[in-house]
Parts: structure tokens; sequence; C-alpha cells
């Protein structure tokens, strides 16, 4: 079990991150790396109690067509590591997909912002992140300039 | 000039609340000291040598007399009584406290200004061409193109935490004034047959591996310039080297992957962004032009300088000849001051000079002044029948100083006097070349020359597009410098190759007087430096710095 954030809450969630070389496929409740789940599609098939996650340099394109979870959980090494913003945007706006995208690994209160409007709705938040405060961090700018997957129109034609 | 509407302002205001926040959790101990750093560094905060140091954003270099006198008086409240103007059209102070730094950004805010994306990696000020919108060689203003960048960068969620940091820049004349040959990315306006459009090109830049720009688009029209631009951000965002902040620059990523496949992969990432959006309709374009109207220029014609002010008067004639440039609109000329004098730090201003600065563009130029990459600030409108009594203003207030474009207005970073980052002073480097060269007349004589000089590799002195570029090295624990002839930043832009060895700083001046000397031997008539250097090759210069060798 995890405590995450989603839809402006904390909730519990059991869904655990996956990694390492002797992953149990059988076993419910995990985020699956990308190239498990891929090698593992059929066997999967018909269960709904799994989901995957990508580290930030892999590529999301690798799944167009191939999604058959609703929880997709993007990685970040380190908070620095800015490729999930990208990788949450093709998803949300190239791939037209619509489950949850869970922010992983490093992920700082601070940024939690940017990466609502790139398409995330969950955070896992990082050791020693408090989760209570953070809420407080989840609405950012009330006008953004950009389109983004929250905001289909950039400022420019608003105003 | 850009003026907010109540989205500008409510973001800028959002932003000081934001990082007030930021740094009152900071000082609680709730924000790591590595992730506090990234954080400020987004608002233009570093911790230098020194004490903190905090870079303004002038978007494009423009700002009004009412924003200059705001930074006087905050340079007078919260810092030591002067600012310092950098190569990329920005602001610095150089002594503000960290826990101040919040109220110093309300400040700002009140006019307008702001230090976001000042810093960190992420896209920085967009820049431009400081004579925009004068300039007689124009083909399309390009500051409603900079401001739609500006707009389209700032807070980008998707781009805020890049590889580096990644640099814009925007010429719409055809002298090349914005150097965007050496930008991450440099944007052209063109004219293909009627339509105005943009030649876009990647991977150019400075710092320690000096690269030339390379052209991935011959032609983008102007509708798609924000989409193509996200496409470019996003083949970096996704494939930019994060193991080596050495390596990080895209001008690396353009490199290894060769300009034609990083192009290839900019078409695919643009594929599902063209079109959309951001796509720039005629009525977005005409309104963020009219952001940009002309100053009410009254009508009025040329008019010759009247023999009775230039005769006797050399240091007048010297200053219309170097620091006065043609206009578009006649009986109007744009007027440059160097704030370079000898003794002070290149780019460095005090706050009276600031509120003077401030006093001669609301007098003589609309209110209006540009910052230049160069160090110096332009007053881009002013009435030619105005000139004298504009330079004699220049005059008392030791801005009138006729060095533009010449040998000691130089581009020198900060240094080793202020940043941490740098291996060797710059300053007193500049100061000494300043101090050896100190005859106007023979400055004249050599006429256009650029010396840059930076304290270190990150080249913030652009020391490898100088006609003679000087590096600060650090020889174990001492500080040597290097010296390269031939660079160029205009539109025939050229790295500077390299001499030789380094040398201590007390015979910089003798090294630069050798090279001198050599040009002035070597020149045929009134043949610029540069020109020289390019027909007679580095290897005499060689010879004539180490003459040992030869």
């Amino acid at each position: 079990m995890a405590r995450i954030i989603k839809n402006d809450e904390i909730i519990e969630s059991n869904l655990t991150v996956a990694s390492g070389d002797d992953i149990d496929i059988a076993q419910d409740n995990q985020l699956l790396p990308l190239t498990v789940y891929l090698a593992n599609r059929e066997a999967l098939a018909g269960s709904n109690n799994y989901g995957v996650w990508l580290d930030s340099d892999e590529e999301v394109e690798l799944l167009e067509g191939k999604i058959d979870c609703n929880v997709i959980g993007l990685n970040f090494p380190a908070f620095n590591d800015g490729r999930a913003y990208s990788s949450a945007d093709i998803l949300r706006r190239k791939l037209s997909y619509k489950g949850e995208i869970r922010a992983i690994g490093d992920v700082r209160r601070d940024q939690l912002e940017q990466m609502i409007r790139c398409g995330f709705d969950a955070f896992e938040l990082a050791p020693g992140q408090d989760l209570e405060e953070s809420l407080a961090s989840l609405q950012g700018f009330s006008e953004n300039y950009q389109v983004t997957t929250d905001k289909p129109e950039p400022l420019f034609k608003r105003r | 000039m850009y003026t907010y509407d109540t989205y500008d302002q409510k973001m800028v205001d959002e932003r000081v609340d934001q990082y007030r926040d930021q740094t009152e959790r900071f000082l609680a101990g709730k924000i790591p000291a590595d992730e506090f750093q990234q954080l400020r560094l987004r608002n233009g905060l570093y911790v230098q040598r020194l004490a903190p140091m905090l870079r303004i954003a002038v978007p494009y270099g423009m700002l009004t007399s009412t924003q200059l006198r705001k930074v006087a008086h905050i340079t007078r409240h919260f810092d030591k009584g002067y600012a310092h103007f950098t190569t990329r059209q920005n602001i610095q102070l150089n002594w503000p406290l960290l826990e101040e730094v919040p109220d110093i950004l309300a400040e700002l805010a009140t006019v307008q200004m702001h230090a976001i994306q000042t810093s960190g990696s992420c896209v920085r000020n967009v820049t431009t061409d400081q004579y925009a919108g004068s300039a007689q060689d124009e083909i399309e203003d390009s500051r409603p193109w900079a401001e739609l960048l500006r707009q389209w960068s700032t807070f980008h969620p998707e781009f805020n935490w890049l590889p580096r940091k990644f640099k814009i820049a925007v010429t719409g004349a055809r002298e090349d004034r914005a150097a965007i040959q050496v930008h991450d990315i440099g944007i052209r306006i063109i004219d293909q047959g009627g339509e105005i459009g943009f030649q876009i090109l990647v991977g150019g830049g400075l710092g320690r591996t000096p690269v030339i720009g390379s052209v991935i688009k011959e032609f983008l029209p102007k509708k798609h310039l924000l989409s193509y631009v996200e496409a470019v951000l996003r083949v970096y965002n996704r494939y930019g080297r994060r193991d080596n902040k050495y390596k990080a620059r895209i001008k690396i990523l353009v490199r290894a992957m060769t300009p034609e496949v990083f192009a290839e992969k900019t078409e695919i990432e643009w594929a599902s962004l063209k079109d959309g959006p951001s796509t720039l309709t005629d009525d977005d374009i005409a309104s963020a032009k009219a952001c940009f109207s002309q100053p009410n220029h009254e009508t009025l014609s040329d008019e010759e300088p009247s023999d009775s002010l230039i005769a006797g008067n050399k240091a007048y004639q010297a200053w219309l000849t170097h620091n006065v440039q043609p206009h578009r609109v006649p009986g109007y000329a744009i007027v440059n001051f160097a704030i370079k004098s000898t003794g002070v730090a290149p780019g460095d201003v005090t706050d009276v000079q600031l509120e003077r600065i401030a006093d001669f563009a609301e007098k003589y130029s609309f209110s209006e002044l540009r910052v230049t990459h160069e160090q110096n600030i332009t007053l881009a409108d002013v009435r030619q029948k105005d000139l004298f009594q504009l330079w004699q203003g220049l005059v008392t207030a030791q801005l009138a100083s006729p060095n533009l474009g010449l040998l000691t207005d130089m581009i020198c970073c900060p240094g080793g006097d202020f940043c941490s980052l740098a291996n060797a002073k710059s300053i007193p480097v500049a100061e000494a070349i300043q101090r050896r060269f100190d005859d106007l007349d023979y400055l004249h004589d050599l006429g256009e020359f650029h010396i840059n000089i930076s304290g270190c590799m990150n080249a913030c002195g652009h020391h490898h597009v100088g006609n003679i570029g000087i590096l600060g090295v650090d020889k174990k624990g001492a500080e040597f410098y290097q010296v390269s002839v031939g660079g160029s930043a205009d539109s025939s832009t050229a790295i500077a190759q390299i001499l030789g060895p380094s040398f201590a700083r007390q015979d910089v001046p003798d090294v630069i007087e050798t090279i001198v000397n050599l040009f002035v031997d070597e020149r045929s008539e009134e043949e610029a430096f540069l020109d020289t250097f390019r027909r007679i090759g580095i290897q005499k210069f060689k010879d004539a710095v180490y003459p040992s060798n030869g």
C-alpha cells in the first residue's frame, strides 16, 4: 500500500511499483516495468489489477495501441529529470490516453502543479515529502499562456 | 513597448507569492538546499562568491524610464547602489539578501518586471536586435515574435526541467545584431518571394564547445512558429544528455545526431503539434504586432549636423560617427551609449546614472530604452535636432564616451570578482587594456574592434566570438589567460582561434598591444581588424606573440 495524492486528496493505493529481475506477473496490484508488460500482455489479459510504469528514458510511443490497463506510472529518477513531463503530454495529447498517469520516484511538492498541467493526475511523492502540506501546492497559477492538457487553447486566443 | 494586461500582471504577482512561500519554507528547513537551489535559480537567484546575485529579466532588452527608476530605487534600498547590465540584455544585482529577494520581486512586479527563468535549466530570456522597429535594414520588427515566444516559454510546464539552459534569439534585420548563430535556437525573419517567414537554426552556442548553429528549417511559415519551436524543445527535452552537464546543451545533441537527423526528429514531433491550437492566425499576429506600435514620430526630414556645432568639436563629431546610427524614420536617429568607462567594470551603472538614463529616455526617446548584448544602452527614437543637446547631457553624466564598437568597448563577464564559477578575474583585465589604449584618436584609427573577456569556460563574456577573445583559466591555482583571435558575432559569425599557451594577467595588455601593432603594420588602408585577420591568417599573429617559437 502506498499513500498517494489523487483528485486533490490523500488516498491509499494498493498498487506498488515492481522492479528488478524476478517479477511474478501472476501477483496482483503491481505497476509492471514497460518491458515486462509488453512481453506479457497476453498473459495479463482479463486481469485489471495491474498497471505499467516507464522510466524517464523509455519512449511512451512504445505503448501506442497497446494500452490495456488504466494506470501508467512515469518515473522521476531525480526531481530535475524533466523527461516524464514530455511523456505525460504525449500520452494525453498524442495517444489520447484517458486513464491515470501517476508520478513515481523523486516527486516533490513544488513541481506538482507543472505535472498536473502536463497530464499527471496521481502522485506518489518522494520519501520525506509531507503529503498534507503538499496539497497546498496542487493549485498553480490561475492563468497560463500555453496549450497544455488542461488548457486546450493558448491564452492569446482567450484574451 | 509591450504593456501587461491583467493576465500578465496576475501571473507575475502570483509568482512573487509562490517564491515568497518557497523562500520561507527553505528558511524553515522544509526544502533541502539542493532542491531550493533549483527553485531559486528559476527565479534568477544565484549564490555567488561574496553574496547572492539576482538576475532581473528585461524581455528582449526593452525598458521604460519608469522601470529603470524602479531598478535604481531597488539598488539603493536593497543593494549597494549600482546594477550590472549583462550580455543577455538583463540586469543583475550583486548584493541582495536572500531573505529580501521576495520583497525585491514584489517591488519589480509593480512596474511589470520580474526575474522569472533568468537562470536554471529552462528557457531563458528571448533576445533580439536592439534596433528592432527602428533599423533601416529591417525586414520586419522582431519584437512581436520575441514577445509571443516569451509568453509561450514563461512557465511552460513541459520545459521547466531541461537538460540545460536554453536560449532563443530572433533577428528581423539583414545585419544580425542578435548573434542568432550562437544560440540554442536562432530565428531569422526572412522574405521569401513576398511571404514573410522564419529560417530556423539550432545548436549554436559558446561555452566549452563553441558551435555555429545549423539550419534545420529553411522556411517556416509564420503561423507555425510556436508549434515548431515546441517540437524542437520536445526533442531536446527527451533526448538531450543528462549524464554530464558539460555535454547537456542542445548543440551536443545536434552534433551527435547530425543536424539532418535532428531535423527529422523535429518533423516527427511537429507532426502531432502542427496546425494545433498554438497555430497563429492573422488576427493573433496582428494583435501581437499592435502591442509594438510605433511611437508618435513627428513628420521631420533628415538633417545634416550643422557645421557650427561640429567645427572644433572633435568629441561631438566622434560621438556622432561611432554612437549614432541611421533610423528608418526621416529626422530621427538611433543613439547608443557605451557604459564602459575606464576603471569601472563593463556594464556597471550606479543608481544615479540609472536615473539619468531614465531621464534621457524620457526626454529624448519616448521614455523607452534598450539594453544591448554588448552591455550598452540604446535610445532608439531620438530626433536628429536633439542630438547635440543629448550629447551634452551625456557628457555631464559621463556617458558620452565615443568608444562604441571600438577596442575599449569590451564585453566582459563579472568574472572572479563576483562569480563563483569563474577561474579567473575578468574586470581587472578589461581595465588594464582600457588603460593601455587610452588615446581616443588611435582607437578611432583602429576602427571596429571587439575584445570579449570571459572568466571561465562558460563564456558569459562571449570570448569565442570576439575579434580578440580572452579566457581566464586556472593553472595549478594561479590565474592565466588564453588569447584567441579572429572571432565574430555578426552575420559572418566565426569562432576565434586560440593563439597558443596562456599568459599571466600582467602580460595581457602587452599581448593585445602586439596583436594590434601587427594589425596596424599589415592592414591596408581602412581595413577592419577582422578583414586583415582573414586575409593574413593566424600564423603571423602567433609569430608576433610567441617570437621564440618562430
